[in-house]
């Protein structure tokens, strides 16, 4: 023991690093969120506050869920593979709640155009009409139904003013 | 010996605690999703996009990408037969509102919609100094926004110029493959809304995802397949001229 008798500002030394140590696992433990590194060198807690974001648009199932007469008509004309909101806008609100929010219907004379106004641009395979020449200011529903657009297809252009009440 | 009864009582319950911090972390649980069995990816078919912008449009309301800035947008390139590699592009205001029309005929046009690749090994993750922006363990590359200082690293290190500064939370913003739809069931917002199927989101760990006909029987490519980013948009009808 006579060899470690001058040795004690050695320990004491030691003992700051032990304690210098500790307050900084401490502080880290505080610091560092808890699932920083459960997945990768990241919060993992993010994944699911991510997931969390609420949804707007509602997706067509949801449309279909009631409106299964549109999706009827549908099916049967060119627009089958067109979803509802592509069309209609987010609508996830009025899916959540029909009572209270009630959708606008879109104007078919800014909507329609803008797939279908004829440009060099496009594949020349989808339909595309001038505009000015094709309509000349008239509605698109007058003569078409958005939802079976070929004219004299089964549905007809009322199905297009009928849709859901 | 220095260290005294009455100092180890204070060091030790001092220790517990900081060993109790260290260990922690618990799984989060998720109800009904599984990350483990699902890698995302998205197909772009360019012969079918036509330009109409409402997967910009969608993106935007879904997400509240503020006016200005994308997360997806679409490109119209005009090639013409003597200037193979020097295409227009044009993307005013990334496409939301359409393009305009095109009168000259000579040379080929098509639209090229664009987004985040989704990375598997991802340039913009590997920079980030802090840990805030990652790739979950079902392929998806997300970003942190809690815990984002803003550095903008990652802005600079993505080779497709898919993230931005918000201008507001001043922290990196860019697409999320709609994490909080596609984790619901639901496809992403520019999926939904795309009009001609030229968009489809692709679960490529499911057997069932028709994505893998697709794969086996059509040439597809990804963007700067030479920087090795492991990019999971899939392009089917890629131009060489496109960026």
């Amino acid at each position: 023991m006579s060899g470690l008798k001058d040795a004690g500002h050695l320990f004491r030394f030691a003992g700051l690093f032990v304690v210098a140590f500790l307050v900084f696992l401490l502080v880290r433990g505080f610091v560092v969120p808890k699932t920083f590194g459960q997945y990768g060198h990241y919060r993992a807690a993010a994944i699911g506050e991510i997931a969390a974001h609420p949804v707007k648009f509602a997706g067509h199932q949801a449309c279909e869920d009631c409106h299964s007469d549109i999706a009827d008509t549908k099916t049967k004309g060119a627009h089958a593979h067109v979803n509802c909101e592509a069309c209609h806008g987010a609508l996830a609100a009025h899916a959540d709640d029909p009572a209270s929010v009630t959708p606008v219907k879109p104007d078919t004379l800014v909507l329609c155009v803008r797939c279908h106004t004829a440009s060099a641009a496009k594949p020349k395979g989808f339909p595309q009409v001038d505009p000015a020449e094709h309509m000349g200011g008239v509605p698109c529903q007058t003569c078409h139904n958005p939802h079976a657009p070929a004219i004299g297809s089964d549905a007809g252009a009322s199905a297009a003013k009928g849709g859901a009440k | 010996m220095n260290i005294s009864r009455r100092h180890l009582l204070i060091l030790l319950p001092a220790a517990a605690v900081a060993w109790k911090y260290v260990e922690a972390g618990t799984p989060e649980a998720s109800p009904n999703y599984n990350k483990s069995e699902h890698w995302w990816g998205m197909l772009i078919n360019i012969p079918k996009c036509i330009g109409c912008g409402n997967c910009v449009r969608a993106c935007a309301t879904e997400n509240d990408v503020p006016d200005g800035y994308f997360r997806t947008w679409v490109e119209r390139y005009h090639v013409t037969d003597t200037n193979l590699t020097n295409p227009e592009v044009i993307s005013p205001d990334g496409g939301k509102e359409g393009f305009p029309v095109a009168q000259e005929d000579a040379g080929k046009y098509f639209f090229v919609p664009k987004m985040c690749n989704h990375c598997s090994d991802s340039p913009c993750t590997q920079v980030c100094p802090v840990g805030a922006t990652f790739v979950t363990p079902d392929g998806v590359v997300l970003v942190d926004q809690t815990y984002c200082l803003g550095c903008a690293y990652c802005v600079q290190a993505c080779p497709y110029g898919c993230r931005y500064l918000h201008p507001t939370k001043h922290v990196a913003d860019k697409c999320t493959l709609c994490y909080h739809r596609i984790t619901k069931g639901l496809t992403t917002a520019c999926c939904e809304a795309c009009p001609t199927g030229a968009r489809q989101l692709a679960d490529l760990k499911n057997p069932n995802d028709p994505i893998h006909e697709f794969l086996k029987t059509h040439p597809v490519e990804v963007l700067k397949p030479q920087m090795a980013t492991g990019a999971k948009a899939y392009y089917f009808g890629l131009d060489g001229s496109v960026r």
